[in-house]
């Protein structure tokens, strides 16, 4: 892996070690000291075009629980403002000697576009683009859902991850709601079908995008009764993205009210799931809209473990990206003699 | 279960297409020269005595943690722990595991390398502090093994005592670090590959063996061998690669 962009094409054989990863740097973050040494020297340069809040702190704060020095970059205040391109903007950072850089676009296929372009030679981290691909967070998410459904960590008696290795077959995760405007849901479509599980979404028919046949799952519009006779294991609930719904939340559906009364998750149908079912939101909640305040509190929701999570799969990504022989991302074996000093001089000559 | 066992591959290398603990060494080419220098009976002992030593020294088994470094020091620790808790009936018989992937200072010339677990015994409560702490390792080489070892363990906390138990000293050490407890003193060449082959990892018999240097493309068979010189002197390094 040099690059994380999308989670559609990620073999089952890299999304388990990116989960087993993950959780063995979960388990260093309940030390005291949380800090590794693993990254120290290098460079990861937060590149966001788009506003957010737990990405970006979540990404931040992984790079530097594993030493890493983290610069951020965020559109408002920078020279995009002046009217900057991603390619000059891409440039700069080159010359500065990033190592990974993690970009959350507004424009579906930015990441890829920085990853291939040839503009940089740093690990690109997608972290959001457009409508299209979240992975981390669909990572978080699988692993999440492994750590609550497939294994406990102390299941043992010896507090180590019983779920490690494992993959996520046979469970059954219904995803609900905005799913057109979703990046959340098309990453975890391709990841849990490729951990192995079976993936519903669930949406009014405004909200289910073009095409959504072709993709590993299936749609249903209703969703009281994909609850009731699908007994999903996992409920993950969607933020109704009001910024991308031209014209206001109208355009859509026809009143919030509506919405919430359909595809709203409540305390009621929290009752109707199967009581190891875990309820799931990628943050940040319209509260009263997609989900009501009592689901959100509920013991059974794991919104909050997913944010924590998230940090453990974040390290795991930068550090499987990061470590390793250059030369083997380089395919140039001249390179492997050279120690890390050296290694940034070289990086800008290429 | 014990963690160990479910990932043996915490020292091989992802993304090579090396399988290590599968084959035999007798069925692997390049290796008619090996040949086997302890046997089952003799890495029993070996324990044994290494067990004695360590109750010895230290006076008994208190505050005494084993923990044993991925892949086959955390079966040997576990050997280690049963003996010496037929030795002292006081010692709990628990060991913990001790992944040092994260500190390796060669991190970025090797391919990625899986993270392993790091699991303290749980009458522990998750603290080392003022703890007698054993680690234990199938090969001392390099030492580097062990030099990330201590940072792991200072991340930690701050034990009493750090002493050092290898199954195998083999020499060429690159770092000031010497073990308190070894099973047999190895003098070997640096192109010489010493493998530790345990039942509980990689099936068969137990067993110590030491190959000759690699003289042909056979050298990838052994690529990311817990036992194989992944620590060894830049230019070693790159011998070995351009061999890959």
């Amino acid at each position: 892996m040099k690059h994380l962009l999308t989670t559609q094409g990620l073999s089952k054989d890299d999304a388990i070690l990116l989960l087993d990863t993950s959780a063995q740097m979960a388990a260093t973050q309940s030390r005291e000291n949380k800090k590794l040494p693993t990254l120290r020297g290098r460079t990861v340069v937060n590149l966001f075009y788009e506003d957010s809040t737990r990405t970006r702190i979540s990404f931040e704060t992984a790079a530097k629980r594993l030493s890493a020095d983290v610069i951020n970059f965020s559109a408002k205040g920078s020279s995009v403002s002046k009217g900057e391109s991603l390619k000059d903007t891409a440039l700069t950072l080159h010359a500065m000697g990033a190592d990974a850089v993690v970009v959350r676009h507004w424009a579906s296929g930015a990441a890829h576009q920085l990853a291939h372009a040839g503009w940089l030679d740093a690990a690109v981290l997608n972290a959001g683009d457009g409508m299209h691909q979240h992975p981390t967070q669909a990572l978080l998410d699988a692993f999440t859902i492994r750590r609550h459904l497939v294994g406990r960590v102390g299941d043992d008696g010896r507090g180590a991850d019983a779920s490690v290795g494992a993959d996520l077959a046979g469970l059954r995760i219904a995803i609900v709601g905005d799913v057109l405007h979703s990046r959340v849901a098309r990453s975890n479509v391709y990841l849990l079908h490729t951990l192995g599980a079976e993936v519903t979404l669930v949406a009014p028919p405004t909200l289910v995008p073009v095409g959504v046949e072709t993709w590993p799952c299936r749609v249903s519009y209703h969703l009281d009764e994909t609850l009731e006779q699908w007994q999903p294991d996992a409920v993950m609930m969607l933020r109704v993205q009001r910024e991308r719904m031209s014209g206001g939340s109208g355009a859509f559906f026809p009143s919030p009210m509506e919405y919430s009364r359909k595809f709203g998750f409540d305390a009621r149908r929290l009752a109707v799931l199967p009581d190891h079912a875990i309820v799931m939101h990628p943050g940040p909640m319209n509260r009263g809209l997609e989900i009501s305040a009592a689901a959100a509190d509920h013991p059974r929701s794991v919104i909050v473990e997913q944010v924590a999570n998230g940090v453990a799969v974040r390290m795991a990504a930068l550090y499987l990206l990061l470590s390793g022989d250059i030369a083997s991302t380089n395919s140039s074996t001249s390179s492997t003699s050279t120690s890390t000093s050296s290694s940034t001089d070289e990086r800008t000559a290429l | 279960m014990h963690p160990g066992s479910r990932m043996p591959e915490s020292s091989t290398t992802p993304g090579s297409t090396s399988e290590t603990p599968s084959d035999t060494p007798s069925t692997a080419p390049g290796t008619a020269a090996a040949r086997t220098v302890l046997g089952e009976a003799d890495i029993a002992r070996a324990l044994t005595r290494i067990a004695h030593e360590i109750v010895e020294r230290n006076k008994g088994a208190a505050d005494l943690v084993l923990l044993g470094i991925p892949t086959r020091g955390v079966q040997l620790a576990e050997r280690l722990a049963e003996r010496l808790a037929q030795i002292e009936p006081a010692f709990s018989g628990e060991f913990g595991t001790l992944d040092v992937t994260m500190y390796r200072d060669d991190l970025r010339r090797q391919p990625t390398r899986a993270v392993g677990q790091t699991v303290l015994p749980g009458s522990l409560d998750g603290t080392i502090d003022d703890k007698v702490v054993v680690l234990v390792d199938d090969v001392l080489f390099s030492g580097r093994t062990i030099r990330a070892a201590l940072d792991a363990l200072n991340d930690l906390g701050r034990p009493r005592v750090v002493q050092l138990a290898a199954l195998v000293d083999r020499g060429h050490r690159e770092l000031p670090i010497r073990a308190d407890y070894v099973g047999k003193n190895l003098p070997t060449s640096r192109s010489e590959r010493v493998r530790v082959r345990l039942a509980d990892v990689d099936g068969g018999a137990d067993a110590v063996v030491i190959s000759g240097a690699p003289t042909d493309s056979a050298a990838t068979d052994f690529a990311g061998e817990n036992a194989a010189p992944e620590n060894a002197a830049p230019e070693n390094d790159a011998d070995e690669r351009s061999a890959r």
